[in-house]
């Protein structure tokens, strides 16, 4: 497949976590004071596969050029846009949808990044901010036709849907491929542990190995070591006859086709579109997770969107009663100590915890969860090869 | 005419906003050369701090009260602010009135402190990083502050209201000789404008004409011969932090009567001040304050009825429209200098 060793290792480990994530993320029985750990339930992985397309895409344009896009919820949100409209006029079928997402966001970002490339640094992340804030509010207010303003658009039962039959009475629109739908789950039920397969799932898992896949060859590819030099010193690359302008215009526009899938999917996994995916934060968010993971490596968006989408749900889940039953076996004054000290983090201070969690990362460890892993394994490295102990913990790949 | 007096009027106190925001983040930046993603957390806490006093001020303790009866004929339970006891009911009324003004004076010192705390603790440890990770780690920061204050107050929006003599309207166009009742103006945001201006005058002039504004700005000229010279101009720098903070922070106690306070109006208000700053020009005070006021002004413009007929949504995108426009024919801004953030 054009990749060599390691990097083939890479995307098999990955392909295999995808595959097993049914298992994986479902590791307590049910019913277990534990459950509310696992993660297998089809929303929550489908988030994690898309969210990671989104940063993979966002990593090409910021970890490779070093161009910080403050706007690129704008692609995830008109690649939407564009996919339920082919799921209102076309077809309920998800390969069209996410196919015509790729291309408008495709343009899209062609059109904003010619503009906003003409400048850099500071400047460039508010001109991508500035289109992504103008998007948000015309899909608010003025192109309310065709964004459904703030009520947003869903497949209804009287689209035209020219490619397909007419449904039956009672029947409604739901996104299909060629027949099997994407809400479908098949549930296996190993004594305590229940373990759901869905089919949405499994497509995005695959689009998102296809896309970290292209993302391998272009780190690897010529096309990639120039981007790099454009991070390392455009003056340099400037001075040597080289223009920079058509290398950066097109990592952009492939980060916003990447946008545009992830957009696509969503609308594919959950039929529905509103403006607030555009908003600024959203374009926060994936920032947070490429560098969270680490910024310029090949795995670390997919891990830090991740990590990101799976401490969102499951932190937000834990309340005060849950709080109460873990620290239950302290003395009482230490464990209401213990609750009022944690709680604010807990619940719906997510958001705390995440952006504590971000300072500390940008502060300690510019190179994210990667950089982190791979100084914890030369930490094991260095005791191994002083007293010669054989340890059975594996060092992270890149 | 008289329209487009009022649409300017209506500008001003948003302009105003702008313009504290955005003279805050210049001298930031024009000073320690530190892009601050956080000063927009820095105007919420500043009106936050204007709710904590009022909040402080009507602390209250129950008494019951022999004169009022409830219906079962007990003596009714009052509640009775602290303060009453301290000057006495009139005075105490007064004070809890102006909560707002007097939160100018509870805000400096706050401000200041968190000005200090910020830069000592967290943003100094940044200079020598590039652009991206300031932006990253005070981004960072202005989460972690506005979710702390939501953890505290609670996520809807607090009224907090002007002091009575302020509340109402008045009839501005019939002072300047137009027809009464063409352009009606709230009090408070003609305090807001006023009290901007003399905030604005009082840094330029603290700036130009003492000594301390004079090491400054030869330090914002050349960091390295003023050090060279024997100055600490990392103090001096850190003070103008501590008020750059202070401006943003007395900008926010001071809107609150315009807009209910609440965890999120910082964000709000730092997007549009970034793209003040760069209309303006990066690192050029008197840029940032023009440009401000510009924009608050185009925005109100472009909200007029006539103009959205014309051009509907308009008003929604002017602000990022100009922006655009500017930096890709103006690449400084209006009044940018040359060599200042050009990679």
């Amino acid at each position: 497949m054009g990749l060599n060793k390691k990097d083939f290792t890479l995307l098999l480990i990955v392909a295999i976590l995808c595959l097993f994530a049914p298992f994986i993320l479902n590791p307590f029985p049910e019913g277990s004071a534990m459950a509310q750990f696992n993660a297998g339930y089809p929303d929550l992985m489908q988030r994690l596969v898309i969210f990671g397309i989104f940063a993979i895409g966002f990593n090409i344009l910021f970890g490779l050029t070093g161009y910080l896009s403050f706007g690129h919820a704008a692609f995830l949100g008109v690649g939407s846009y564009a996919a339920i409209w082919m799921m209102k006029l076309l077809t309920m079928n998800v390969i069209p949808a996410i196919f015509i997402s790729v291309l408008v966001a495709g343009l899209f970002s062609l059109l904003v990044g010619w503009i906003s490339l003409r400048r850099s640094g500071i400047y460039f992340s508010i001109l991508t901010l500035a289109f992504a804030q103008m998007s948000y509010s015309l899909a608010y207010s003025v192109l309310t036709p065709i964004t459904g303003g703030e009520t947003g658009l869903q497949p209804k039962v009287n689209d035209p849907r020219i490619l397909d039959g007419a449904l039956a009475a009672g029947e409604t629109p739901r996104a299909n491929l060629f027949g099997l739908q994407m809400n479908q789950s098949y549930e296996m039920a190993v004594g305590n542990w229940i373990f759901t397969f869905n089919a949405g799932y499994y497509l995005a898992a695959l689009v998102m190995l296809v896309a970290f896949y292209i993302s391998i060859r272009i780190f690897r590819s010529p096309f990639g070591m120039m981007l790099r030099a454009v991070k390392s010193n455009q003056q340099r690359l400037n001075y040597t006859g080289l223009n920079a302008k058509p290398y950066t215009l097109a990592a952009f526009v492939i980060s916003g086709m990447y946008a545009g899938l992830a957009g696509g999917l969503l609308v594919a996994m959950d039929t529905q579109v509103g403006a607030e995916r555009m908003f600024w934060t959203a374009s926060g968010e994936v920032v947070l997770m490429t560098i969270l993971g680490g910024a310029g490596t090949l795995i670390g968006p997919v891990l830090g969107a991740g990590f990101i989408k799976y401490m969102e749900n499951i932190v937000s889940k834990i309340n005060k009663s849950i709080l109460e039953q873990w620290f239950a076996f302290m003395p009482d004054g230490i464990e209401d100590l213990l609750i009022t000290l944690v709680y604010p983090f807990i619940g719906k201070g997510w958001h705390l915890t995440l952006g504590i969690l971000f300072m500390l990362v940008v502060i300690f460890l510019p190179g994210g969860l990667v950089e982190g892993g791979q100084r914890v394994g030369r930490l094991f490295k260095r005791k191994k090869s002083a007293d010669d102990k054989p340890d059975g913990k594996t060092t992270p790949a890149e | 005419m008289d329209a487009i007096i009022l649409q300017i009027l209506n500008g001003l106190d948003k302009g105003s906003a702008y313009a504290l925001i955005a003279l805050g983040l210049t001298l930031i930046f024009g000073t320690l050369g530190v892009v601050n993603f956080a000063h927009g957390a820095l105007f919420m806490i500043g009106a936050f701090c204007a709710v904590t006093l009022s909040r402080i001020l009507t602390l209250s303790h129950t008494v019951i009260d022999e004169t009022q009866k409830d219906f079962l004929g007990n003596p009714l339970k009052v509640d009775v602010p602290y303060i009453y006891d301290i000057f006495g009911q009139a005075t105490g009324d007064a004070i809890i009135d102006w909560a707002v003004p007097i939160s100018i004076l509870f805000a400096i010192p706050v401000m200041v402190g968190i000005g200090f705390a910020m830069e000592r603790g967290l943003i100094k440890h940044f200079y020598k990083r590039p652009h991206a990770d300031q932006i990253l780690v005070t981004f960072g920061l202005a989460i972690v502050l506005q979710e702390i204050i939501k953890y505290f107050y609670g996520a809807n929006p607090i009224p907090t209201p002007a002091p009575d003599a302020f509340r109402g309207s008045f009839d501005f166009g019939a002072m300047l000789g137009f027809d009464p009742n063409t352009i009606i103006y709230p009090y408070w945001r003609l305090v807001y404008f006023a009290f901007a201006a003399v905030i604005i005058g009082a840094v330029f002039a603290f700036l130009q004409f003492t000594t301390f504004g004079m090491v400054v700005r030869a330090g914002m000229a050349d960091r390295e011969t003023v050090g060279l010279l024997g100055i600490n101009i990392d103090k001096r720098f850190t003070i103008m932090f501590g008020i750059a903070a202070a401006v943003a922070g007395l900008a926010g106690v001071m809107y609150t009567p315009i807009n209910s306070p609440n965890y999120h109006m910082g964000m709000d208000f730092l997007v549009l001040s970034f793209v003040v700053v760069v209309v303006g020009g990066m690192g050029s005070l008197s840029g940032a304050v023009l440009a401000g006021f510009l924009l608050g002004i185009l925005e109100s413009f472009a909200s007029m009825a006539i103009v959205l007929e014309t051009l509907p949504g308009i008003n929604q995108i002017i602000i990022y429209l100009v922006a655009i426009i500017i930096l890709l024919t103006r690449p400084r801004g209006l009044m940018g200098r040359k060599g200042v953030m050009e990679e």
